[in-house]
């Protein structure tokens, strides 16, 4: 074959590589934007299947915290999910993990048994936040002593400190924060760390900083000195109220902020006694940092949103604060689309007996010494490795909120993963990089029978179903009344089948294929096409439907006996399997992929694949 | 054959035609064929154009006779006038239908043993008559119905799926259709939609009875590797005379295509057809010519598709009779039953 030839043949786009276990990760949208790779429709099929222990362990080998996250998770799943980019609601996939977590019933007997005898290797965990029960979740099976410190006088971390009850009950956090410390953690709580040199001193064979971005930002305005008695830290003032040190607010509460804290701060004055409460935010509303769930439920509850609203001065007279002043903003965007605030020159006063500032968080590493190998580099972060998660020096390591500045619960899991893994190498001499496990997948048939497959393939065309909530006034007067009741088994069979199994992929055989055209007809969503092989722009343009959406891969096949290949925009797929109950030569197959992310304990694998099947 | 619904659901990027449908509002019910019926293709083919000529499916009625294609109108167009007939009488059925609303357009379905074989002499006549309407043959040569035996499509000497041969001579229905006076004779393959579908909508323009032969494979009987018939060897076999583009009416004409490469065809409606031709020998005005190629080319086992011939200036049967202008149903009551007074009269003259 000349050159010429070798150039001619490589025009147009590669046959799809199924061996990569990315591809159909990625076509599984909510496991793929989930930080720990949670096998979504996976658990989803087993909540309606009504197999709810499974369905938990499936999560808790996963996500370490299926209780707490199916009440409070950012979900980074749903925004992906599939559903939500045909024109509707993305399935309820947090909520359908509470239900998992709600009905489990008992599952002592599911838990990985830790070693009597240990390995001799002594892990220290500092911070009992998510990211270091993670830690030590991983590694009490494999045989390690966790030395866990805490300067609070219980575990959870924010989880505890910063969650209100009322979203998250207190025996739900108890639950799950005691299934690890019951593997047997050494926890030393009431043990503020203030030098990580007298830690490393104990000698360790590793330690893992897990403690969190605890310092919430004050703002200098004037006034400020005047009326600090008035005016609270968000999360010290969540915290207090967590210790009950704090049982009542002034009767009217201005919140500084637009994050998930401001909300969880104005909800609570709401039932600490605050009878006119408001959040105000500097920028439009679009631009707020809260979810929008969780602004929505706020503004149900009464609490108004004021947006671009500036505070330029807490108001004090005679020494006691009688209000704050805001400049009205207005947000302007420039070609790029970057966003300056202007002010309008307008002025207003709210006036107001306490004020909640919950305007962003920062680390403090202060314990921290600067001589003991540990860098720290840009807004006094440590130089973290991103995907081991040890430090400049060996055997330290960080995660969750103290490695990577202030996420979210799932990505202190995450990272409490990788740790554990990397700690179990560093300690067993091995390379962090090179001898880091895979995931393990898999690719099964789901065909039974002539229209018969192992997954319900109907598509539901159900609206998302709404989680019933507490009677308002009710739940308004306390703070330990939750407010979500969740979804009552029928409610979650019905949202399960919302689910589209995008774990169940199509898979082609080029060689089986007549060209019959009858999987194009049937196909709902016009994703599948036969034609000439092109560069990808060309080819995403000259489909049935142009395949816009450049996130979502193109599956292509080897070329066809007529010269065409096939190619199906993964996009809209619905994973209902007509492509292939249309196939008269079997070409097409549905079959599902499992992926699952390796940890340090190669069991929490095998007990993964146990639970699907 | 499926047992789920096709969803309703639909992508939402899906391209409207200029009366706000997308190509799914042309659908029909679930098929109950076998999967990889070349039928189904046909029909999506069908739905296509419909949907691309931005048809108002009330404006059309399907007719159709007995057999696995007379069983697809279910399957496109939900929305228009249907008719189930007995076995090969679609065309007379057709022409009464014709006759009395002469504004629907007619697309009759129909199979190689609903027209070649029990209706063929019904099959002759609507050609003859040149009526107005469309005739489409799914013409896979054998009879799937009854579980797999030849038609009066099957070429000789091709084989049945258990190996017998086939005894007797083919009908070829497009030579019989040129000679018979049909006006627009085309063939196409179900395997080939983008060949298939501007010859539907080319048929749909033309004023005339326009007659559509399109193999289309028998997956259960008549797949295999002895038959004539299926995707493998048509594919192998399919020889093209032309490429067609349709310029409809409201378009405004670019580029002058090059001399003696194209032949252009202005339609009763005013709409242009631009042949491509991929045989420059081949002109489809000449029927004569057309016939030799046609038996030429089956003689060397070549399947032939494209618009094999077509006649744009004969007149529809409606022309021909000087029918009243306005479909029956429109016209009032006092003329088309004028009184005994005026049949006393009429009588009167004839005597």
């Amino acid at each position: 074959m000349s050159s010429a030839d070798v150039a001619v043949k490589s025009r147009g786009m590669r046959p799809t590589n199924l061996a990569d276990p990315n591809y159909f990760h990625k076509v599984v949208d909510c496991q793929w934007a989930c930080p720990a790779h949670t096998p979504v429709p996976e658990y989803i099929r087993l909540v309606a299947q009504g197999r709810y222990a499974q369905a938990y362990m499936l999560n808790w080998e996963s996500n370490v915290f299926p209780g707490i996250l199916g009440r409070t998770c950012d979900r980074p799943c749903e925004p992906a999910c599939r559903r939500g980019r045909l024109e509707e609601k993305p399935v309820a996939i947090c909520r359908l993990k509470r239900v998992a977590a709600d009905y489990r019933g008992d599952i002592s007997g599911l838990l990985p048994r830790i070693p009597r005898k240990k390995n001799g290797k002594r892990i220290a965990l500092l911070g009992a936040g998510p990211a270091s029960l993670t830690v030590a979740r991983d590694l009490m099976p494999l045989g390690y002593k966790c030395v866990l410190f805490e300067k609070d006088a219980r575990g959870g971390g924010l989880m505890r400190t910063n969650i209100p009850s009322f979203r998250l009950p207190e025996h739900v956090l108890n639950e799950e924060v005691e299934t690890i410390l019951r593997m047997g953690v050494e926890a030393r709580f009431g043990h503020e760390v203030t030098s990580l040199k007298e830690v490393l001193d104990e000698e360790f064979d590793a330690v893992f900083v897990g403690t969190g971005a605890p310092r919430g930002k004050d703002l200098n305005i004037p006034g400020r000195e005047e009326a600090s008695a008035s005016i609270h830290i968000g999360i010290d003032w969540l915290t207090s109220i967590a210790f009950e040190h704090t049982k009542k607010v002034g009767r009217r509460v201005v919140v500084i902020g637009g994050g998930n804290t401001a909300m969880d701060c104005c909800r609570s004055a709401l039932r600490l006694g605050g009878k006119d409460v408001r959040v105000t935010v500097r920028s439009p509303r679009a631009d707020m940092k809260a979810s929008d769930w969780e602004i929505e439920d706020a503004e149900r509850e009464g609490i108004p949103v004021f947006d671009n609203h500036q505070p330029s001065e807490f108001i004090v007279e005679n020494g006691k604060l009688k209000g704050v002043r805001f400049a009205r903003m207005e947000a302007k965007y420039d070609e790029q689309g970057r966003r300056t605030l202007i002010p309008t020159g307008e002025e207003v006063v709210f006036e107001c007996d306490e004020v909640l500032m919950a305007i962003g968080q920062d680390n403090a590493f202060t314990w921290i010494e600067r001589d003991i190998g540990v860098e720290f580099g840009e807004w006094g972060m440590p130089e973290v490795d991103k995907t081991t998660m040890m430090s400049t020096r060996a055997g330290v390591f960080f995660g969750g909120d103290a490695g990577w500045g202030p996420e979210n619960i799932i990505w202190a899991v995450t990272h409490g993963h990788q740790a554990a893994i990397s700690i179990d190498l560093h300690c067993s001499g091995k390379s962090l990089e090179r001898a880091r496990p895979g995931p393990g997948t898999s690719l099964v048939s789901q065909k039974m029978g002539l229209h018969e497959w192992s997954y319900g393939n109907q598509y539901s065309e159900g609206a998302r179903v709404a989680v019933p909530h507490a009677n308002k006034r009710k739940s308004l007067r306390s703070l330990k009344v939750e407010v979500e009741l969740g979804y009552d088994e029928k409610l979650a069979v019905e949202e399960a089948e919302r689910c589209l199994n995008c774990d169940v992929q199509t898979v082609f055989v080029h060689n089986l294929c007549i060209e019959c055209d009858a999987c194009v007809d049937i196909c709902p969503v016009d994703c599948i096409n036969f034609t000439i092989n092109g560069e990808e722009a060309e080819l995403r343009r000259s489909l049935r439907v142009p395949a816009v959406n450049l996130s979502q891969d193109l599956y292509i096949s080897e070329d066809l006996k007529t010269g065409r290949i096939m190619a199906k925009d993964e996009d809209l797929c619905l994973h209902c399997g007509l492509c292939a109950e249309r196939c008269p030569t079997g070409a097409w197959d549905m079959q599902k992929f499992t992926y699952v992310e390796r940890q340090a304990n190669p069991l929490g694998q095998v007990h993964c694949m146990a639970y699907i099947k | 054959m499926t047992f789920m619904k096709k969803p309703k659901v639909r992508h939402p990027g899906l391209r409207k035609n200029e009366l706000g449908l997308t190509r799914r509002d042309y659908e029909g019910s679930l098929s109950t064929l076998c999967a990889g019926c070349g039928h189904d293709s046909i029909s999506a083919a069908i739905i296509e154009a419909c949907f691309e000529l931005d048809l108002p499916a009330h404006r059309l009625a399907k007719l159709s006779g007995i057999g696995c294609s007379s069983k697809t109108p279910t399957y496109f167009l939900n929305q228009s006038h249907g008719f189930n007939s007995v076995h090969g009488r679609m065309p007379s059925i057709a022409t009464g239908a014709n006759l009395a609303n002469r504004d629907l357009i007619y697309l009759g379905v129909s199979g190689d043993g609903d027209t070649a074989s029990i209706g063929l002499g019904q099959f002759c006549h609507a050609m003859r008559r040149r009526v107005n309407m469309i005739y489409i043959v799914e013409n896979n040569g054998t009879y799937g119905l009854t579980k797999g035996q030849f038609s009066a499509t099957s070429d000789r000497a091709s084989k049945s799926k258990k190996g017998e041969a086939n005894l007797f001579e083919a009908i070829d229905l497009c030579t019989l259709a040129i000679h018979l006076g049909a006006g627009f004779v085309a063939r196409g393959f179900s395997g080939d939609k983008a060949g298939l579908v501007p010859l539907i909508k080319a048929a749909f323009h033309y004023k005339g009875f326009a007659f559509l032969d399109i193999v289309s494979p028998c997956v259960t009987f008549n797949d295999h590797a002895a038959s004539t018939k299926s995707y493998d060897y048509v594919r192998a076999h399919n020889e093209a005379m032309d490429r067609l583009d349709l310029v409809p009416e409201r378009e405004e004409i670019i580029a002058e295509p090059e001399e003696g490469k194209t032949v252009t065809v202005r339609m009763h409606d005013g709409s242009l057809m631009r042949l491509h031709k991929l045989d420059d020998s081949y002109d489809p005005r000449d029927s004569e010519a057309a016939l030799t190629t046609l038996r030429k080319r089956y003689a060397k086992g070549q399947v032939v598709t494209g618009l094999l011939y077509i006649d744009d200036e004969d007149a529809d049967l409606h022309t021909l009779l000087n029918t009243t202008a306005e479909p029956l149903n429109a016209v009032p009551m006092s003329d088309l039953c004028p009184g005994n007074a005026e049949l006393a009269k009429i009588n009167k003259s004839l005597r």
